[in-house]
């Protein structure tokens, strides 16, 4: 898939994410979409899975450690096919099996149950050592939350990941990926507790670091590349992203850490996520009737 | 049979099931010799993980590692490992991953080590959990059933393990099964209901009630939960009296489900025998002494129960 693809359908899916956020009244906007970008490039550039056999021993599997931005993740498993468009709105609501944060006996490939964070690299590391002695081809990719990693329980699998299975059984199969975006649910990472040297510290237990624009799908790509060249252990990827990216008023603002957009809020980051100016988004929105759907649907949950 | 403790007929079994089944395999966080699956891991170097002093990281690898097929053993001491309790709660539990958790030295019968090292809260937790089964295995015999049954089970399972031996108390012919108890002596008076630890106990005050004309029924719950519903609520129609024994806080474990069990369906009068404070270091027998646990102190505890 070309960088261009990747980037059109990252764009669709933040509309999704916005949209969906706005219908359920809550979630996570900021993080889901500061790690939509790494995500696309993931799960749809790169992951081998199949969703007419989302069981399938072989398929590549994806942990979302961070597991309150599993919006993101509906929206790159809706464009894989995993289940309607439809689906989305229903996150949240009773009986979906969009949960508010990750379920995996709800819905077919989702892996893990995440959400409580600080667990999802430990579970990569048990399913990459599986693989491995079942001589499976499967990559395993883990995505972490910057603010997750002051988690106790992160350091334990930072110690043991370059250890585990050796010598027979490397964790090279996994990849895990840092979404750096510098935000918490309080405040700045820095002003809650500062991370850095974040590089050093992974190195210094053992893990090959690469770092990247988190927004940028070449280096993406690049990284995820040279991550799965690597041999002998588990590669790690730094990637520095914006919290809230695309919309103005989101990005770099702790306040959307973890609220839903009111509606017009909603219309506004679409507005912004589509890159149209307020002067042309009438002409824009005659122009594009399946935007144009979703801004009034937006629009009369505002008069309900 | 000698007598034996349930942690080293787990280790026992588990070298034998290992040889069957090449799904088997183990993680530890450096207590390996003393949760005995240390003989496991000399036979089978590559399917034996010691992940260090990490509880949590253990659990949540044993959680991937059954998530890619692999029926894994997570083993600690019951505090260690119930003590990463968040853990077991999503990475296990509501993940449904097929993991058996295993607790050793369970309950103040670890004696000398003192309160830091005994479980005595694991059933509690556990038990607030929807779809983790708890066993507590009487003897070798059941031990050696119930570590086969944890393999075969499809989805978690918690094993509570002593470090202390067990006199062999079930008849060969047992086949434990959850939700199965198995009664060890009949009686009309008052129905004892114990495991593991205590049980033996249970056996020799109900003789010691019989020499004072009091028949006590003694039931061995293995399967902590489920409940055998059925059989606990013949035996307390038939005795009207019953009393729980476990090495265990009488706060939510054996005890607390049997009395969520009658309260809601059967009203009966109910003794809770256990342990009402934090352990503490001492000779284990004493310790029983101490609490009550010991055969006399249950005798006693059921003739007060009685009026007798």
């Amino acid at each position: 898939m070309t960088n261009a693809r990747l980037e059109a359908i990252a764009q669709e899916c933040r509309v999704q994410i916005i949209r969906m956020l706005t219908h359920a009244g809550s979630g996570h906007p900021g993080g889901s979409l500061s790690v939509i970008d790494l995500l696309t490039a993931i799960f749809l550039g790169r992951m081998r899975h199949d969703p007419r056999q989302p069981l399938s021993p072989d398929r590549d599997r994806l942990v979302l450690s961070k597991g309150h931005c599993v919006p993101a993740l509906y929206t790159v498993m809706w464009k894989a096919g995993y289940f309607p468009e439809s689906m989305l709105l229903t996150l949240r609501k009773l009986g979906s099996p969009l949960q508010g944060h990750p379920d995996r006996t709800a819905l077919p490939g989702i892996e893990a149950a995440t959400g409580s964070l600080g667990q999802g690299l430990s579970v990569a590391l048990g399913m990459a050592l599986g693989l491995k002695m079942a001589g499976s081809p499967s990559r395993v990719y883990c995505v972490l939350g910057d603010g997750e990693i002051q988690e106790g329980q992160v350091w334990e699998a930072a110690m043991e990941g370059p250890k585990l299975g050796q010598p027979r059984f490397p964790l090279d199969n996994l990849t895990v990926v840092l979404d750096y975006n510098r935000i918490q649910l309080d405040d700045f990472v820095t002003k809650v507790l500062d991370l850095e040297p974040v590089i050093q510290k992974w190195q210094d237990f053992g893990w090959p670091v690469q770092e990247i624009n988190g927004h940028d799908f070449e280096q993406i790509n690049k990284a995820l590349d040279q991550a799965e060249a690597t041999r002998g252990g588990p590669s790690f990827i730094v990637a520095h992203t914006v919290k809230g990216k695309t919309v103005s008023f989101m990005e770099n603002n702790p306040e959307w850490h973890g609220k839903a957009p009111k509606p017009a809020e909603a219309v506004r980051a679409i507005r912004e996520i589509l890159g149209v100016s307020e002067a042309a988004w009438d002409d824009y929105l005659r122009s594009d009737s399946g935007t144009r759907a979703i801004v009034d649907e937006l629009t009369a949950l505002e008069k309900k | 049979m000698p007598a034996k403790a349930s942690r080293a007929a787990f280790g026992e079994a588990l070298l034998e099931l290992g040889a069957r089944d090449a799904r088997i395999v183990t993680v530890d966080a450096d207590l390996s010799k003393s949760t005995m699956t240390v003989g496991f891991a000399k036979k089978y170097p590559e399917r034996a993980f010691n992940v260090g002093i990490a509880e949590s990281n253990m659990i949540g690898i044993g959680a991937g590692l059954a998530l890619t097929g692999k029926i894994p053993f997570v083993c600690s001491f019951a505090c260690f490992l119930v003590g990463r309790f968040e853990t077991i709660r999503i990475s296990v539990a509501y993940t449904g991953a097929n993991v058996k958790l295993v607790g050793t030295h369970v309950g103040v019968a670890i004696g000398e080590d003192g309160y830091s090292q005994m479980g005595l809260e694991d059933v509690a937790a556990l038990r607030a959990l929807p779809n983790i089964p708890i066993v507590q295995p009487a003897d070798e015999l059941e031990t050696r059933q119930a570590v086969a049954y944890a393999v075969d089970h499809d989805g978690p399972l918690y094993l509570r393990l002593t470090r202390q031996n067990l006199e062999p108390v079930c008849p060969p012919d047992w086949r434990f099964g959850l939700g199965r108890w198995l009664i060890l002596r009949e009686g009309r008076d008052v129905t004892l209901i114990g495991s593991g630890g205590p049980l033996f106990n249970c056996l020799e005050a109900a003789k010691q009630l019989a020499a004072d004309g009091i028949s006590a029924e003694v039931i061995n719950a293995a399967s902590i939960k489920p409940l055998d519903e059925e059989t606990l609520a013949r035996s307390a129609a038939r005795t009207r009296h019953v009393v729980t024994v476990e090495d265990h806080s009488i706060v939510g474990g054996l005890g607390g489900a049997v009395a969520e069990f009658l309260s809601d369906a059967q009203p009966t009068l109910l003794r809770r025998l256990g342990i009402r404070t934090f352990g503490e270091s001492g000779d284990p027998t004493a310790l029983y002494v101490k609490h009550g646990l010991d055969p006399t102190g249950i005798a006693h505890s059921v003739k007060k129960f009685l009026n007798r």
